[in-house]
Order: C-alpha cells, then structure tokens, then sequence
C-alpha cells in the first residue's frame, strides 16, 4: 500500500516508476501482482477521439467603447453570449454561419466550433464579429476585429462530458447508408465502428473510480487540468463484466484545462459528412497504484472488455436498448469481427497511435517530475443511471 | 514480359479530338484501366489510368500521346495523404477498397498510404474527419 504523498514524494525526487496502460500488462504478468505493485507508482492512461460535449470559455476585455456583446461570431461560427459582457461560450459542434447543414443531404459540415477552437490553439489569427443592443455604460453596438488566443485574457476549455468509460460500436441493418456521428455506415450491416482506446482508456483501467474523482490532475491535449464534475449523462449502474468492467457506456468524466497551454496536435476540428462537425481531443490520466487491486484493474486488456454492437438504422434512434451482440476490443481491432454469422469490416473513430503518444508523453512529464498527482476532492458518483427524457403531452 | 503502370494525363483547354483511349488499345496493344477523367469542351481536363503491356509499347504509347500536346505525368498521385493532418483513428480503412489505406503495424495501429494501390475511388476524402486526403483534381 503507497499513499498519495509517498508517490508525490517519489515523482518530486524524479524516481518514480511510471508504465503505461500498455506496458502495465507485460510487465505484472512477468513480475507478478505483488512485486509490481511494491515497483510500480504510476500507470499512465490515455484517449484521443472526437468529445462532442466540448467548448470553451474565452474572455476579450473591454473595447473602447465598451460593448456588452449580445450575438458574436469567430470565424463565422456562433459563440453563445448569455453570459457577461464580454464573456463567450463557443460550443465544438456550431455550425458555420449559413452552413446548408443537411438541405443538400449528406451536408459535408467541413467547418465549425471545433475547427474555430483548433485553430485558436495553434495560435492562428481569428475574426471577432459582435453585436450588441446598446446601453448606457457599454454604448458600443457593432465590432469587428482580429484576434488570436495571446490576446484573450482567458480561453478555457470546459467539456462537460469526456473520456466516455466504454461505447456503442455502430452498424447499419438497413438497406440505405447512414451517415452518423461514428461515420458512415454502409448498408446491411457492411461495416462496424468503434470508438474507444480500449486498454488504454482511462475510465477502463479504473472501473470503480477508486482514483479518478473530482479534483483529479489530468493532461488534457498538453495543458494540466483537471476533472471538475462527474461528466454529463454519468451512468455508473450498468452492466458489468468480469473485473468489473462495465460492457457499455456507463461512467464520464468532465474536464477543464487552460487552452494557452495546449498543442495543437491534440485539438482537432472534425467534420462527419451527413452529421455535423465536433472536435477531437487527447486526454492522458495518471493511476497511483495504491494496493494491489488497483493495479490488478489497469492490466486489463482489449480481449477482456466488451462493448455492444448496436443498428444505428432503427434501435439507436428509436432507442429500443436492443444489443446485436458484444464484441472484445481484441476482436475489433482486428479489423474484421464476427456478428450474427457475417464478417463485417471495422473502422474505428478513437485513435490508438494517438492515445499511446499520450500516456508516454504523460509517463515523461510524471518521470521527469513535472506532473503531480492529486487525491480527488470527491468520489464519482456509483450509484446512479441515466434517465430518459419523457415527451409528455399538454394537459 | 508485361509490366503496369499507372498514367496521369492532363489535357490543355479544347485540346486533341483523337480517341486516345482507342489508340491505346489498338495501336499500342496496351490493356487500359481507366480510373478516374474528366474530358469536357473548352475545359482543362484529364485522364487517370492504369496501362498494361510491355515496356516498350507503353513507351511508344505515351510518346504518342505526348506528341498531342497532353502532358503525361507518371511520378504523381491523384490522390495524396497528408501523415501530418491524419490521426491514425482508422475511420477509413472500411472505406477503402483496395486497402492503400491500411494499419502498417497492428501493435501501434499506425495507419499508413500506399499510392501504388489507390485506385482514386475517392471514398477516403468523404471518411476522413480531419481532411487528411486530397484530391489533386
């Protein structure tokens, strides 16, 4: 058993011993649970996929005159102004302005919010355009300018849902093709996505959140932020396999982190034909080994997590729960998988190469003694699920 | 012996009414593969596709059809991948039917494009999320 302290002790010395979710595996079954978890202090977990539920919080200072901003665009892409004065929210799937969207189906959605917050992080210049009412002490009612990110007091990320624990792997029963948010998917059920890191995935390797809570550190795409709340749609009571890895969606995270501080590399503008645009983020999570069953849990591998193969043509839609079957990461990642008799070919939405830079670029920073980790404030919840949203009728 | 290569034929404005195709295939004996063109009036156009024959009727081909003013370009790609803007999700491998696009190492999950293989179906531009294929058309 290790404390917090002892490990944070270890890595401000530069000696602490951190592995990936990936190395963790080899190394526990040569070394043994024991001896590893007496070796080991830290296993570094990673993702990197398209996170819809992100945005940003960006803050411009006052023009002289001031404007209290009631519309703004960046780049011709919205930013929610119901907040203060020159305070803005921009949300990663905003269409561009006067995007046909779907008129002309399938639209190509070849820009929007998360390419807007893309470029802001690669420190390109951006167009503010605003508008305002007018008041007395901000009688400014129209502005147009030029920005990059230097010049914003503040651009804070904020994605009230990541790091999703586990995902629905989409395919198509229909005769028609679809054009969803996990890609195309060509009819009678020609091709299967997935869209996570499986072992490597943060919430996979903690599946009880007996060290991801609120308050954790984490790398978000190069910035140190942290898990502020449980994430949106949080479902912690689901179905659960062996070691306690949940076989759908179940728990999420929300995180933080400052946006002058990230790469570039790691925040990336999407755009699904027919769906809309989102953007694509890489998250890294440390795992302190406190006891043995901790690091028994980060040695899970792709053949032992299941995740379920649902028709994204009918039961998706029209959410009927229905699961054509559970297949293990192992056998996606083969790049064909066997579902209901058919070999069906497998793509994938999470990028593996991209969350394996990740946990050794987090492993780097923990070794070289920059990156701490922190006890969380509060524990996730674990006892919730997710309710629907009943369509009642007008009395 | 009977070699493939694959020809990138770019056509000046309202140039040659010749069959070119025709020419190929009964003067030259070349079998023809044609992957991708686009021949209109009055417009710049070209003409991607695979020629199979031996080394020296290709030769005499091409000389034949560079001596009707159309540049013939065999070094480029149409289709170009771009390993910087690519994230490696694998999004398109479905999507590509001849696997140019494909995992090079099942440990890492690196993606990797071999022009050699593309057929110029055009599939991975509408795929990739992150625009990292591009047609040079």
């Amino acid at each position: 058993m290790k404390s917090y302290e002892e490990i944070n002790a270890k890595i401000e010395s530069k000696k602490a011993v951190v592995l990936t979710a990936e190395e963790i595996i080899g190394y526990v079954e040569k070394k043994g649970l024991e001896a590893a978890a007496r070796e080991v202090d830290v296993v570094t977990t990673a993702t990197f996929g398209p996170m819809c539920s992100s945005g940003c919080f960006l803050n411009f200072g006052h023009s002289r005159p001031r404007i209290r901003m009631t519309q703004a665009w960046i780049d011709d892409v919205e930013a929610y102004c119901g907040i203060a004065a020159v305070d803005v929210y921009l949300g990663a799937t905003q269409l561009r302005r006067n995007d046909p969207a779907n008129l002309s189906y399938p639209g190509e959605f070849r820009f929007g919010g998360g390419h807007v917050i893309e470029r802001l992080v690669r420190g390109e210049k951006l167009e503010l355009h605003a508008q305002s009412y007018g008041t007395d002490e901000y009688p400014l009612r129209e502005l147009r300018t030029t920005f990059d990110i230097g010049d914003l007091n503040q651009a804070i990320m904020v994605n009230p849902r990541n790091c999703y624990q586990n995902y629905n792997v989409a395919t198509n029963c229909s005769d028609r093709a679809l054009h969803t948010y996990l890609g195309l998917l060509k009819p009678n059920m020609q091709n299967l996505t997935y869209c996570s890191a499986g072992q490597l995935s943060p919430l996979l390797n903690d599946p009880l959140y007996q060290t991801i809570g609120v308050g954790t550190g984490v790398w978000l795409a190069g910035a140190h932020g942290h898990v502020y709340a449980e994430g949106t749609q949080h479902a912690p009571t689901c179905e659960r396999g062996a070691n306690d890895v949940p076989t759908e969606g179940a728990g999420t995270l929300a995180l933080t982190a400052d946006m002058k501080q990230m790469t570039g590399k790691f925040v990336r503008g999407v755009s699904l034909v027919g769906y809309g645009v989102s953007l694509a983020l890489g998250v890294g999570i440390p795992i302190p080994i406190l006891s043995e069953a901790i690091l028994r849990r980060t040695t899970v591998r792709d053949r032992d997590i299941l995740a379920p193969v649902i028709d994204y043509s009918s039961d998706y839609p029209n959410r009927t729960g229905r699961v054509l079957a559970r297949i293990s990461y192992e056998q996606l990642k083969r790049g064909e998988a066997r579902v209901q008799g058919k070999t069906v070919e497998v793509g994938s939405l999470s990028s593996y190469p991209a969350a394996l830079e990740i946990a050794h670029l987090l492993a780097d920073e923990i070794r070289r003694g920059q990156f701490l980790l922190s006890r969380p404030l509060a524990p996730l919840p674990r006892t919730q699920s997710m309710k629907p949203l009943q369509i009642r009728k007008k009395k | 012996m009977t070699v493939t290569r694959k020809l990138m034929l770019s056509f000046p404005k309202s140039e040659t009414e010749k069959p070119i195709v025709t020419h190929l295939v009964r003067d030259y004996g070349l079998e023809v593969n044609i992957f991708r063109a686009r021949v209109t009036p009055e417009e710049h156009g070209y003409l991607v596709l695979d020629v199979t024959g031996s080394e020296e009727d290709i030769d005499r081909g091409v000389q034949f059809v560079r001596g009707l003013r159309v540049e013939v370009n065999e070094a480029s790609v149409g289709v170009s991948w771009d390993s910087a803007r690519c994230t490696h999700c694998g999004n398109c491998l479905p999507h590509c039917p001849t696997h140019a696009l494909r995992i090079s190492d099942a440990a890492t999950r690196v993606v990797c494009f071999d022009a050699s293989d593309c057929v110029e179906c055009l599939a991975c531009l509408e795929n990739c999320p992150f625009g990292a294929c591009s047609s040079l058309f």
